[in-house]
């Protein structure tokens, strides 16, 4: 049996800091290599057809952009909270609400049209999302309690809530009593960017900005070195009169009204109604995004696209050689896995070390407890 | 009187994976590791025992793959944050998104076959007394095995010397490792009991609650057994009367949307979420007993030096 031993650096490396994203991928690559062969593919096939066909065509990036938009705009949130070491994990909730606000101005108002219209949307999207972000900001700032668990909660009050609506009160009373709200009028679908091309609308535009935008709140302004030294030392933030409570509402909000722009942006762009399901699990795959992309607004745009493209390869696998679309949850997975074990890395050496098994002789002792 | 018995029973049923996966987590955290895969850990127990059973007909043998398959997929966890040191709540995260999706591939074939279930006791003679005769004689096995477990685990934190030694790891492992206890083994053993835990929950779910496979069936459990961990403040037998409240409230919910009251089921359906908000709030609002009752060093990474 072997033993792996941590020696600490004298300084982060810079290289691995630089690498891990890149180590972690081809170590996924590899993992997943070993998934398609046990799956009875043939592994090359497989990822020609998982990875480059479905980029191998012009309309084929729109919809990679389609993807990567909710992603990188929820994951540039969530690395602000991340970053602040507040544990935001209810994305997929505000994406939802924000979806949900939004809507209510094209499905209550049907005869509202203009160029009002989708700014009002957009605007009534972020603050939903920041809204119910709010809750478990309040909860935590209030009373102590673990975001962790209340922002996750909210994710499934979220995911009924949106049911309820589309089953009944926002139902479209023409709609064959399919669960859906009655389709938006021109004025509130988000345009497409090049409709010649492809359908990708500007939705991805609002992510690339909102990257770069944070980017600068991150490392040009004070409010980014508050978000920085309260995350790494919360005493030192005290002594320097930085406030935890007010960082908390800060960083919830902030990323709860980008995932409900990500959500409003969705219904509006891609889909053009609401429906019992949104959201194909973009707020939880932006998790994997914000810590693929290193926390740092313009690595989630690369990671924003690597994530969409896995979601375009199950969808292909899928078609083309009739394997679960859930290999690209796997996929996802097993990259934020390897991401978390390069960044050891950044901080350590490992130094591997033979050994007898000694893990086993206590093993007993826990077996009693059984 | 039959219709008391019967809501007892299906409480028992909606809170044994809720207690058990609570309990496994309560050690890991008081060995001062925060595992939020738990969620992950149920998933991957519950189609690895529907998918045993299924294939080999005996209940039993799923039973036993629920179990192995949490073990081995929380090693997975404890190698990443005992031995490579990561940040413990996002391995823990990308655990629960793994086992997510992993479950979901591994389950295409099983969706919509019939699963096996595992026996009820039936003791001739005492199963059939009334009233009390099926509550504590005519449960199905991981009932049984959830109350004792709760016991040992009470007994092993509360009353041995191994159990001594992991709370005080949970508590400093900076004084335990001065001390010469092996932090990170004994953690190790944590974790994997923590997961054997969570896979025997999950396979409750999937060869006796519903015996059968659907996608995402663990629907927040995991999630809830940590809040339960959090509630219990990380002893035992609060961890059973949470678990029990929150069956109560699972099975309330259902029982109300079977006789029609006049309110949305949806929202219904979102009362054990909600339940679980509030139940934090209250707990967190009395800062001197969460502070007194967190293990210390509860989601700090441990790197020995030499």
């Amino acid at each position: 049996m072997m033993r792996l031993e941590l020696v600490k650096r004298p300084q982060r490396s810079m290289l691995f800091s630089a690498l891990s994203p890149f180590i972690a991928f081809v170590l996924t690559i590899i993992a997943g290599a070993i998934l398609f062969a046990l799956l009875g593919v043939n592994p090359l096939k497989a990822f020609q057809i998982y990875f480059l066909e479905p980029v191998s065509q012009v309309w084929q990036l729109h919809e990679l952009a389609i993807k990567a938009a909710p992603l990188i705009l929820i994951g540039v949130g969530l690395s602000v909270c991340y970053r602040a070491n507040i544990w935001n994990i209810g994305a997929e909730g505000q994406f939802i609400l924000g979806g949900i606000v939004g809507s209510s101005i094209p499905v209550l108002f049907p005869q509202f049209e203009g160029p009002l219209v989708l700014p009002l949307m957009l605007l009534f999207g972020m603050v939903g999302g920041a809204a119910y972000a709010a809750i478990p900001a309040l909860l935590k700032a209030r009373f102590n309690t673990n975001e962790i668990l209340t922002s996750l909660m909210l994710v499934y009050v979220a995911q009924l809530f949106l049911d309820w609506l589309v089953r009944g009160p926002w139902r479209d009373p023409k709609g064959f009593n399919f669960p859906q709200t009655i389709q938006f009028n021109d004025s509130a679908i988000l345009p497409e960017l090049m409709p010649a091309s492809g359908r990708a609308n500007w939705g991805f535009v609002f992510a690339l900005v909102a990257a770069v935008l944070v980017w600068i709140l991150m490392s040009r302004m004070l409010k980014g070195f508050e978000v920085r030294v309260l995350g790494s030392s919360p005493r030192a933030g005290r002594f320097a009169g930085f406030g935890i409570k007010r960082m908390v509402f800060f960083a919830f909000m902030l990323s709860g009204a980008l995932a409900g722009l990500a959500g409003i942006s969705e219904v509006s762009g891609a889909i053009g109604q609401l429906q019992p399901v949104i959201s194909p699990g973009y707020g939880f795959a932006a998790i994997i995004v914000a810590f693929l992309g290193r926390l740092n607004p313009l690595g989630i745009v690369a990671a924003g696209l690597v994530l969409a493209l896995t979601y375009l390869g199950g969808e292909a696998v899928q078609s083309a050689l009739g394997i679960s679309d859930k290999v690209a949850r796997v996929f996802q997975g097993m990259l934020l896995f390897f991401v978390l074990g390069c960044d050891t890395l950044i901080h350590y050496r490992i130094r591997l070390i033979g050994l007898a098994a000694p893990t086993l002789e206590a093993a007993p002792k826990l077996e009693e407890a059984r | 009187m039959d219709i008391t018995v019967n809501i007892l029973l299906t409480i028992a049923t909606a809170a044994t994976p809720l207690l058990i996966a609570a309990i496994g987590e309560l050690v890991v955290e008081r060995s001062g590791v925060l595992n939020l895969g738990v969620e992950g850990m149920m998933i991957m127990g519950a189609v690895g025992g529907f998918g045993a059973g299924y294939l080999t007909g005996s209940p039993w043998i799923g039973l036993l793959a629920a179990i192995a398959l949490g073990a081995v997929f929380s090693l997975l966890f404890a190698v990443m944050t005992l031995s490579l040191a990561t940040n413990q709540v996002a391995t823990g995260l990308s655990l629960t998104l793994l086992g997510l999706g992993l479950s979901g591939m591994m389950g295409t074939s099983f969706v919509g076959q019939p699963g096996a279930r595992l026996p009820n006791l039936d003791i001739p003679g005492l199963t059939a007394m009334p009233v009390i005769g099926r509550l504590l004689f005519g449960q199905d096995p991981i009932f049984y095995i959830s109350i004792a477990l709760t016991a040992a685990v009470m007994w092993f934190l509360f009353k041995t010397r191994t159990g001594l030694t992991l709370r005080s790891i949970g508590d400093s492992h900076t004084s335990a490792h001065a001390l010469g206890i092996k932090v990170i083994r004994y953690r190790y053993l944590a974790v994997i009991f923590g997961g054997a835990c969570a896979g025997l929950a999950g396979g409750h779910l999937s060869l006796v609650y519903t015996p059968q496979w659907v996608e995402n069936m663990t629907a927040g459990r995991g999630w809830i057994a940590l809040a339960l961990v959090v509630f219990a403040s990380w002893r035992p037998w609060r961890v059973l009367a949470g678990a029990y409240i929150f069956g109560a409230v699972w099975i309330g919910q259902l029982h109300a949307q079977a006789f029609g009251i006049p309110v949305p089921s949806q929202l219904l359906s979102s009362l054990p979420y909600l339940a679980t908000i509030v139940v934090l709030v209250l707990i967190s609002r009395n800062k001197r007993l969460t502070m007194m009752n967190t293990p210390a060093s509860l989601g700090q990474p441990f790197v020995p030096d030499r």
